[in-house]
């Protein structure tokens, strides 16, 4: 196989400049004889729509959701980075290359990543220019903050809605060019499998959500901007649509994967209250500047929490790491947590989750001082648990984030398919094992408004004009396949439901291919998925048929790529033995040396 | 607690619906209102029966996916809430509960609680946005926008089109949500160019969709999620008549 990732040489400053140069260009004239398939409408997908659309192409736009505006890049809370400098702290395109390299464990592709850094500077003055209202200084200049892994203050945000601001930007570019003719939009559609004619990706099968009708669509390139499959797990915080069903038909028909079992746990969400929990919510890591992590000091101690004496307390972060205290990595917190829960010290219901208590924060600064910093996410908390922070200590436990991994593509952003592209979350190239906060939306941003415009003339100058009719057999064998499959799922009409063989694929996950990791458990996990499987193609319950709106049928066909992509993620975690926290073995010690803590 | 749901069936677009009783026994108060469904359609599915349809989608508030009336108000009791942030704990036990879709003309029910929303993506489409293309633009810092205007304009930009406002109105306006938009790049200078334009145009699909006008009730903002402001109805009306019969329209007609 053809594995080049087309990195070009010589100084990495100087790389993208010297590629941009040397990428083929297709005449503005000849641009619009050219097809592109687009799925997925979040920052990746709808920056890379608007602006191919702009440039000539002729753009063909997918998504599940009932409106492009709704893909779960709208739910980002924190902020997007740029290497701007405007605080004068000490900020360049270097620095915030070296972070996310660094950051990730070093296992990112680092001229891509050289790259993302230089173009961040682009995305801010796109999407100020669109109208996306940034939070401001009194001065009228844009507001930045610090976030996690950096020492400089180089992130921009929209309060707490920093994803929704920058969605809806390349949302309102998308609707522009929608209203110009050079997109046409298929919302509620489901790419079920890529069309390849001649080695080279030429369209995709969906499915019309509404109608179940299959259709074909051909293009001259597909661009896969479809996110991240946390939803493996059952319980994470993406969507409930969020799934890997493009990605996964994608490799399946040869498109390569990697690192896929790179998973982003995060310490600080809402723990689960009970068994039907359908997701997980997020809550800002700011909290841990102020917050105190502990647990009681006695397994099982049921007690409430002021009923428990300071010395019957055990502040574990504070005891194990006194440099850091509750603001070590997001890995070390996470994995700590786990740890005090599984020695039956956990507190709540359930008994998996760990205090944030912000008595001593309060008795210090006072109430209105941490209600300016937190109060928004204080009111979060309280709509969701009904308990209040400011007099009973909040409850936290870490939950799966963002994957990593994805499918592998070249410098050009192009999978191992000739003429298909993944973008944003669906691609594994930015983040290494470890992705830093507030660089999702750079790198959504980065890929779709200023890297495959560049990048896919290149592929395109070098194709023909032809158009493949969908009524080749390339296309008709491939609706044969999705239309069987659906068939299937809906004629098993076996006794358990999706949820229920979801929930068992997210348990063996969360136990065993989640924080911590072992090679006897993986083993494990591997026989148990195997059986997940098989119970799923002998029993699953799916009702309805595949010709008529069914959401039980969308589910099961994601689930049922779920548990596949779930037995990749444990394959891949069997062959990692560096001492990385994604497949950390479970007895190695946190130092402060040493691959698992450099961040 | 146990609660009994009576919930909208509709088969699809032409079936005439009806609604179906549901008892809820034992169930968690810590639940959400859309998990209390999810219980709901296992329960059915394991049953042999087919699940209630509806849009969710994020679970944070924030996709402005899900939209139903319940209890007869749009996302139901709470204020500044989504059905999907709705938790349990604040309805009575043994409280019935009725959910129903979106009624207005503009979003016509696809099936059970589902509606089409597409007509605001063509209200945007017919001028929601700043017309900049990809690259050339100023530096993000060339313009100074003082904060309160930066700020109003993010409260505006806070709508999630989830269409709670156009439910909650009584002729079926949707005067919140384009009004929201146009406010938000309006105020903005770097919205000044299209200003006039763009709330011709808007207004003017918004029209064409079948949405109703504005009487003034102020149930759109009562009923908002997001707490949209009505001040920005009041706003997007003077851009209307500005945009007819302002300085600007002389200079040129």
């Amino acid at each position: 196989m053809n594995f080049e990732s087309k990195t070009p040489t010589g100084p990495i400053a100087e790389q993208w400049t010297k590629h941009k140069f040397n990428l083929k260009l297709v005449n503005p004239a000849n641009k619009r004889k050219y097809d592109i398939i687009v799925v997925g409408t979040g920052l990746a997908g709808a920056s890379a729509a608007a602006s191919l659309a702009e440039l000539g192409y002729n753009v063909k736009s997918f998504c599940f959701q009932d409106s492009p505006r709704r893909a779960h890049s709208i739910a980002a809370q924190g902020g997007i980075n740029a290497a701007k400098n405007y605080q004068n702290d000490g900020d360049s395109v270097f620095r915030l290359f070296y972070d996310t390299v660094k950051g990730g464990d070093y296992r990112s592709r680092e001229s891509n990543v050289y790259r993302l850094s230089e173009v961040s500077v682009s995305i801010i003055d796109q999407c100020v220019a669109q109208g996306v209202p940034f939070a401001r200084e009194y001065g009228g200049l844009l507001s930045n903050r610090s976030f996690g892994g950096a020492q400089v203050s180089r992130t921009f945000y929209a309060r707490g809605q920093t994803g929704q601001q920058l969605l809806i930007g390349a949302y309102s570019a998308m609707s522009r060019q929608v209203a110009n003719g050079k997109i046409k939009v298929y919302p509620r559609t489901e790419m079920l499998d890529l069309v390849m004619v001649d080695g080279k990706a030429r369209g995709i099968v969906t499915r019309n959500l509404i109608t179940g009708e299959i259709e074909s669509h051909s293009g001259h390139a597909v661009i896969l901007a479809s996110g991240g499959y946390g939803n493996v797990f059952f319980l994470s915080t993406n969507a409930m649509g969020s799934n890997a069903t493009a990605a996964w038909r994608a490799h399946k028909k040869g498109a390569l994967f990697a690192n896929p079992c790179y998973t982003q746990i995060h310490p600080t969400c809402i723990p689960v209250s009970g068994e039907y929990q359908s997701k997980l919510t997020l809550m800002s890591e700011s909290l841990r500047n102020d917050g105190r992590v502990w647990v009681p000091k006695k397994e099982g101690d049921k007690r409430k929490p002021h009923e428990i004496p300071e010395a019957e307390r055990d502040y574990y972060l504070e005891r194990k790491y006194p440099a850091f205290g509750n603001l070590v990595p997001r890995d070390v917190a996470s994995r700590n947590a786990k740890q005090v829960c599984d020695e039956g010290k956990g507190v709540g219901e359930t008994g998996l989750a760990v205090y944030l208590d912000f008595a001593d924060a309060i008795k210090r600064d006072g109430r209105d001082t941490i209600s300016a910093k937190y109060g928004n996410l204080f009111e979060m908390y309280e709509k969701i648990t009904g308990y209040n922070p400011y007099d009973t200590p909040m409850m936290i436990y870490p939950a799966v984030h963002y994957t990593m991994g994805g499918l592998w593509v070249d410098y050009n952003l192009m999978t191992s398919i000739p003429g298909l592209y993944s973008l944003g979350e669906a691609n594994f190239s930015d983040h290494g094992a470890n992705r830093l906060g507030a660089s999702a939306l750079m790198q959504g941003l980065a890929d779709g408004y200023f890297v495959i415009p560049y990048t896919i003339g290149d592929y395109l100058a070098g194709m023909s004009y032809d158009k493949v009719p969908t009524t080749h057999e390339a296309f008709k064998a491939a609706e044969a396949d999705v239309q069987a499959k659906l068939k299937k799922l809906i004629s098993i009409n076996g006794k358990q439901t999706v949820d229920q063989l979801h929930k068992k694929l997210g348990h063996i996950m969360w136990d065993k291919c989640g924080m911590s990791r072992t090679a006897e458990g993986l083993k494990e996990a591997r026989e148990q998925i195997k059986k997940v499987k098989e119970e799923f193609w002998t029993d699953v319950k799916v009702l309805g048929t595949a010709d008529e709106l069914n959401q039980t049928l969308e589910k099961a066909s994601r689930v049922a790529d779920f548990i596949e992509l779930g037995a990749l993620m444990v394959e891949d975690a069997l062959q990692r033995e560096e001492s990385l926290w994604r497949s950390l073995p479970r007895r190695i010690p946190d130092t402060r040396r040493g691959s698992q803590t450099r961040r | 607690m146990n609660v009994t749901l009576k919930i909208w069936r509709q088969k699809n677009a032409t079936d005439t619906g009806k609604f179906e009783t549901y008892d809820m026994k034992d169930i968690n108060d810590h639940m959400s209102f859309l998990e209390l469904v999810d219980v709901l359609n296992e329960k059915l599915e394991q049953e042999g029966k087919e699940p209630v349809h509806f849009d969710h989608d994020c679970r944070e508030g924030i996709c402005g996916s899900c939209a139903m009336y319940i209890n007869g108000r749009p996302h139901g009791p709470m204020k500044g809430t989504t059905a999907c942030q709705l938790h349990m704990r604040h309805f009575k036990e043994g409280e019935t509960i009725t959910v129903e879709p979106w009624r207005a003309r503009a979003f016509p029910v696809i099936k059970d609680l589902m509606v089409d929303r597409s007509a605001f993506d063509r209200i945007i489409q017919a001028g929601g946005y700043i017309s900049v293309n990809t690259g050339g633009v100023p530096d993000a810092n060339e313009i100074p926008v003082s904060k309160d205007i930066a700020d109003e304009a993010f409260n505006a930009a806070t709508c999630i089109a989830c269409g709670a406002c156009v439910a909650a109105c009584k002729n079926a306006s949707a005067m919140l949500f384009v009004s929201a938009k146009i406010s938000q790049l309006a105020l903005l200078p770097q919205g000044q160019v299209e200003r006039e334009r763009r709330a011709e145009l808007m207004i003017s699909q918004m029209d064409a969709e079948g949405f109703g006008a504005c009487s003034n009730t102020q149930a759109c903002s009562a009923e908002c999620p997001k707490e949209i402001d009505m001040l920005n109805i009041a706003r997007m009306n003077r851009e209307f008549l500005k945009a007819k019969v302002g300085s600007r329209a002389q200079e040129i007609h």
